[in-house]
């Protein structure tokens, strides 16, 4: 990865963040009907944090990201971003203030190339995007960013083979390459090992620790071997709420969590 | 590996620049040698060429499948009939006046569709395109109801410049849909345009890589209303006559054909679906009344063999050729 890579992230004004935390969730709640998916999750990451949510399935973390992402409007409580209040803003708001996010099912632009998707990434936040009467070749610096973007995560082979036709695991590198072409503060990255050979979670796994030290990390996983290894702080989701929250330390030497891990139920 | 890209490339683009230079030769060198019955038809494929091209930007590019569409091309018309003959309206007066009419119905009504996906799409547009005709249909006062407007000044007269003739008409409305045709295809190839074509592809990706979707797909219906409402001027001079049965469910549907039929999402396509069923319609209808029964057998081989359209299988043919052809 080159010095762009490590570029990513470092933006104006990053001094005041150091004494705001980068996102404060405060009882975050989310129904689906009678289900509450999310129930009143309160927590607060600091900025450069690395923070891993766990948790079986159905426990709420991917609806977790959807609310800090936009996708899905809360029920009840608030999302703070950097100190401002994002709880009412649509998505794309929030991505100009700086969130990015993967999908745990990969959701790209299927019969776009992979340039044009990267491309397309690059432009979303300039205002570049709403040039309509010159051709976009001619934007030297999209293409050169998407290029190296292109470049840092090996896909140059693929530059223009439509996304549809590429293989998963390449698939899962361009999400999350997506993701890094916005600029960042905030990445939330859902399960981007999940399907993975071990041969490209160890290269996906490279790519996250080489991620610039600026940017704040919140990453959905199952493996418990790449959580402990990524994480500073660790979350247990159950049931829509907060079960363990912690260092990896304590994590791991958490009883309820190795009864969760172990398939025991929870008295 | 990397030469026989280039030469590919190459080749493709030569291709392209012959195809579109021989093109060109035969619109333009070729009318004078015609009778004024197939100078009169190639004029209609034209208008609605630009019309069909104005709908792609929708359906293919953007991935909103309008059936109103031949309501901005209807509000264009009427706008012009209505300025011209009851208030003497000048040329520029009309033409400023069709377009502006054309976009504030795109700004209208597309704050009703922009939030609309899919079959919800269909719906909604195809109920506001029967408001429009049924406007046209009603309102009598304002739009003659089913006599529509007739006594639209030839452009001859309303521009002043020795225009008579079916060829002079046909030689502007083959500059208005050059004109038309490239700014359409740089509006695709733009940045904006590329964000339309990502929003096709996934709405959810886009909006949190930082895109307002709905802003671009409402933007998006605009300008396509404004295309649309050009070659509703151009149509308003050429009949000299307006009625709603250019706006009805008929008409959409039929220009929606087109599209498809020319293969949504290339531009050139939806230009060549135009020519052919213009072209069907009036050639046919001439010999059969049964022309309905002969179009639909036309639709039917289409989906059966170029399912995404002519020119998106010519495409895919050619790509093929040259492959085989550039192998080592």
């Amino acid at each position: 990865m080159t010095e762009k890579q490590t570029g990513f992230g470092h933006r104006k004004g990053s001094n005041v963040e150091n004494t705001v935390p980068c996102l404060a969730l405060e009882n975050l709640t989310k129904d689906f009907g009678g289900l509450r998916a999310v129930a009143k999750i309160t927590l607060s990451i600091q900025p450069g944090e690395r923070h891993v949510f766990m948790g079986p399935n159905g426990a709420g973390k991917t609806t977790l990201f959807n609310l800090i992402s936009g996708e899905i409007p809360a029920t009840d409580g608030r999302i703070v971003l950097f100190g401002r209040d994002v709880t009412q803003l649509a998505s794309y708001q929030r991505a100009a203030l700086g969130i990015a996010r993967t999908f745990q099912i990969t959701n790209l632009l299927p019969n776009l190339t992979v340039f044009e998707n990267l491309l397309l990434a690059c432009e979303a936040l300039s205002r570049t995007k709403f040039v309509m009467l010159w051709p976009v070749s001619r934007y030297g610096h999209l293409l050169e960013r998407a290029q190296h973007l292109l470049n840092d995560f090996g896909l140059g082979e693929l530059r223009d083979e439509p996304v549809k036709n590429i293989s998963y695991g390449d698939q899962r590198k361009v999400e999350v390459a997506l993701s890094l072409a916005t600029r960042p503060r905030l990445l939330l990255l859902d399960e981007p090992m999940a399907g993975l050979s071990s041969s490209e979670t160890h290269s996906m796994d490279l790519l996250l620790k080489k991620l610039d030290p600026a940017i704040t990390v919140l990453l959905i996983e199952h493996d418990m071997d790449v959580a402990l290894a990524f994480a500073e702080k660790i979350t247990v989701l159950h049931q829509g709420q907060v079960l363990a929250q912690g260092t990896k330390d304590e994590i791991r030497t958490n009883p309820m969590v190795q009864e969760i891990y172990l398939g025991v139920d929870v008295e | 590996m990397e030469e026989g890209k280039k030469i590919k490339h190459t080749t493709g683009t030569r291709n392209k620049l012959a195809g579109l230079v021989l093109v060109i030769a035969i619109l333009v060198g070729f009318p004078p040698l015609l009778s004024s019955y197939w100078v009169g038809l190639l004029t209609e494929m034209l208008i609605f060429a630009t019309l069909a091209m104005s709908l792609d930007i929708l359906v293919g590019y953007t991935g909103m499948p309008s059936l109103s569409h031949a309501g901005f091309f209807g509000v264009a018309a009427y706008t012009v009939a209505i300025l011209s003959t009851r208030h003497q309206a000048g040329f520029w007066l009309c033409l400023l006046g069709g377009i502006a009419m054309g976009v504030f119905a795109g700004a209208v009504l597309g704050l009703f569709v922009s939030h609309v996906k899919s079959v919800y799409f269909l719906m909604i547009t195809l109920a506001l395109g029967m408001v429009l005709w049924g406007l046209s249909y009603r309102w009598i006062p304002m739009t003659g109801g089913d006599n529509g407007i007739s006594g639209i000044p030839s452009l001859e007269a309303h521009t002043g410049l020795p225009l008579a003739g079916p060829l002079p008409f046909y030689y502007v409305t083959l500059f208005v849909f050059a004109l038309c045709g490239s700014l359409m295809a740089l509006f695709v190839s733009s940045p904006f345009g590329h964000t339309l074509k990502g929003i096709r592809e996934s709405e959810s990706r886009m909006s949190s890589l930082g895109v307002n979707t709905w802003l671009h797909r409402y933007l998006c219906y605009i300008v396509a209303g404004a295309f649309a409402s050009v070659a509703g001027i151009l149509w308003a001079y050429y009949n000299g006559f307006v009625s709603p049965s250019y706006l009805d469910l008929t008409a959409s549907v039929e220009l929606f054909f087109m599209v498809t039929l020319g293969g949504a999402g290339t531009l050139v396509g939806p230009a060549l679906g135009a020519g052919i069923i213009v072209f069907l319609k009036n050639f046919i209808s001439a010999y059969t009344d049964r022309w309905l029964l002969i179009l639909g057998t036309v639709y039917i081989l289409a989906i059966f063999f170029a399912p995404r359209g002519l020119w998106n299988r010519f495409l895919r043919k050619a790509r093929n050729r040259e492959r085989i052809t550039s192998r080592p």
